[in-house]
């Protein structure tokens, strides 16, 4: 094979200049965007989540029923063209049952990680900010609480808070839940305070409050998000496993581990009404660690191959 | 060493103190009275307090109590009439530890192995396949696969029993789902461990020197990879232990965590105190052995 000189032609003389950006400028969020997008099982995860989310909020205002009527004439039917998911022992409607108790569990598996994030973030970033007696303190403390075993505690914070109520189990989860964030946010402070930027604000006159909330936390949002969506499933969990052992949330309302339990007692004669809350359970813990996988990896340049 | 040691053995002291005092604390803050009966006079009612030594004031309870716990005393069960919580546990204890134990080490050995075959076939079929089936393992927890392969294994196929406890057929579902979570847990742990060691210099110095792949795995991968395998074992200790919980009710296993579970919906409160205490401090013990063995293993923890 022969090379001919029409092949070629000259470049455009004078256009290109080395000083230039070849590709548009991008923020941090935009390049964390693109490479989550790369991530087929993360945008999937993501798409499902809006779903659900969407369909725990939208799904009961569905159909005519509500999640409490018993209606005996209608008891333990199959999934039909009246009830999409059948209908429980007092004749419930399962499809509106699943919704709402997916709304009550998301909403606890997301409060019972933000509020505890929350505060071990502060707490961590004191800690770590101000260093020395207090760091001391703080540490100490948490190597010792942190050992005490966070679901056996819950089930004894429950039966003293009375069990039964969205907040009940938000408020116990938030007391065991807050130490690991604490201690992560404390590390990334530890290695953030030394860098100019907090330099640069400290010498401008900025109050040690204010350079924890505005510089050095914000600064560790990255890696304390992917951390929130991996604890998202195990609150799911935590709620279901409480649910099972009798301390989750009180009948009528439902929510997706309470749910399982009641229909792990009739499994033999009525299987799908174990399966599909099982199945939503199932989708969703999977999602968010798979989401929490991608985020990481789209979060933390490092971790990058 | 000893210094490393002789820390974690003062933090995990302190950490049982305040489990016992927290745990004291909260059970006087707990509602209900399990001696209120109108058809039980007020005068017997005061003598069953008398007895439990209820009628003391919060502070020398909480003194008598600790004095209790020092000597291996954990209380007396409400419902099972005059039984000791320490007999109680002295005669179900074993049957949940053996359980827990078969799990934990048929799911440690699997676990590593899956994540041994994922790291040197990374990114080709039995990668993925077992990567599927380590998020599974995750996302579906075990009140959900143990009524689902009871129901296909014992009820459908009838190839297990459904449940009871006595002989080996009896211990196969309820070990594996208690070791699903750390089989999947250590897939992927020691998938990731794996891969962070094969790139390393050595590695390739070993496969330049002619040693045999398998030589190479065996000596240099596997053993470089199970030390941060070892900071695993304590959560993975955990987990079996509250899967006990749920698994033991769905299997009909007479162990602690069934009797754990009765106390909580019977509000047998002194048998819940005393096995709160006595599962946490079996934690600490555990999380003890652990990190002790680890910094023994790997000096680089010590020195930090």
């Amino acid at each position: 094979m022969q090379a001919d000189r029409m092949d070629f032609s000259p470049l455009l003389g004078g256009t290109l200049t080395g000083e230039e950006m070849a590709r548009p400028e991008t923020t941090y969020l935009k390049d964390v965007w693109r490479t989550l997008r790369g991530r087929k099982t993360a945008v999937f995860s993501l798409v499902v989540l809006v779903l659900l989310v969407f369909m725990v909020l939208f799904g009961p205002m569905m159909n005519e029923y509500n999640y409490y009527s018993n209606d005996y004439a209608a008891a333990n039917q199959g999934p039909s063209r009246v009830h999409w998911f059948g209908t429980d022992t007092l004749g419930r409607d399962l499809w509106t049952r699943v919704w709402v108790g997916g709304r009550v569990s998301l909403l606890i598996a997301i409060l019972a990680t933000i509020i505890p994030y929350a505060i071990g973030m502060l707490v961590g970033g004191i800690s770590g900010y101000f260093g020395g007696k207090v760091d001391m303190f703080i540490m100490r403390l948490i190597d010792v609480l942190m050992g005490i075993p966070s679901l056996i505690y819950d089930i004894l914070l429950i039966m003293v808070l009375g069990s039964g109520s969205i907040s009940t189990l938000v408020v116990a989860f938030t007391i065991t839940g807050w130490l690991g964030s604490a201690r992560t946010t404390r590390g990334l402070v530890l290695q953030l305070k030394e860098r100019e930027f907090v330099m640069a604000s400290k010498t401008l006159g900025a109050s040690p409050m204010r350079l924890i909330l505005r510089h050095l936390l914000p600064n560790t949002l990255g890696i304390i998000v992917v951390g929130m969506t991996m604890t998202i499933p195990s609150v799911i969990f935590a709620e279901a496993f409480l649910s099972f052992i009798g301390l989750g949330i009180t009948p009528p309302n439902p929510s997706w581990g309470q749910l399982i339990k009641e229909a792990s007692e009739v499994f033999k004669q009525y299987p799908y009404r174990f399966i599909i809350p099982c199945i939503f359970v199932g989708l969703t813990m999977l999602c968010f660690n798979l989401l929490g996988d991608g985020l990481r990896d789209a979060l933390d340049p490092r971790l990058r191959t | 060493m000893v210094r490393y040691a002789a820390k974690r053995i003062v933090i995990a002291l302190l950490t049982v103190f305040t489990l016992a005092t927290v745990t004291f604390f909260l059970s006087k803050l707990l509602p209900g009275d399990p001696f209120m009966n109108e058809k039980i006079p007020v005068s017997v009612q005061e003598k069953q307090r008398a007895y439990y030594g209820l009628d003391k004031p919060v502070v020398q309870q909480y003194f008598i109590y600790m004095g209790n716990l020092l000597k291996g005393d954990l209380g007396t069960s409400i419902k099972f009439v005059g039984r000791s919580v320490v007999d109680i546990i002295r005669e179900f204890f074993p049957v949940s530890a053996r359980l827990g134990l078969i799990a934990l080490f048929f799911a440690e050995i699997i676990g590593i192995l899956f994540g041994i075959l994922c790291a040197q076939y990374r990114n080709r079929w039995p990668d993925y396949v077992l990567m599927v089936f380590a998020i599974l393992g995750i996302a579906l927890p075990s009140m959900v696969v143990g009524p689902l392969i009871r129901y296909v294994f014992g009820v459908q196929l009838r190839w297990l029993p459904v449940g009871g406890w006595g002989t080996w057929q009896q211990v196969i579902m309820p070990a594996f789902v208690l070791g699903l979570g750390t089989i999947a847990g250590n897939t992927r742990s020691m998938r990731a461990c794996m891969l962070a060691v094969i790139t390393q210099d050595y590695i390739k110095t070993a496969r330049a020197k002619g040693m045999t792949p398998f030589r190479v795995v065996w000596k240099h991968e596997l053993k470089n990879s199970l030390v941060p395998m070892l900071a695993n074992l304590g959560p993975m200790i955990a987990g079996v232990l509250m899967g006990s919980f749920v698994v033991e009710q769905i299997f009909v296993i007479p162990g602690l965590g069934k009797h754990f579970v009765n106390a909580v919906s019977t509000l047998d409160y002194p048998l819940i105190m005393g096995l709160t205490i006595f599962y946490g401090s079996f934690l600490v013990v555990m999380n003890l052995l652990v990190d002790i063995l680890y910094g023994f293993v790997d000096p680089r923890i010590r020195v930090k």
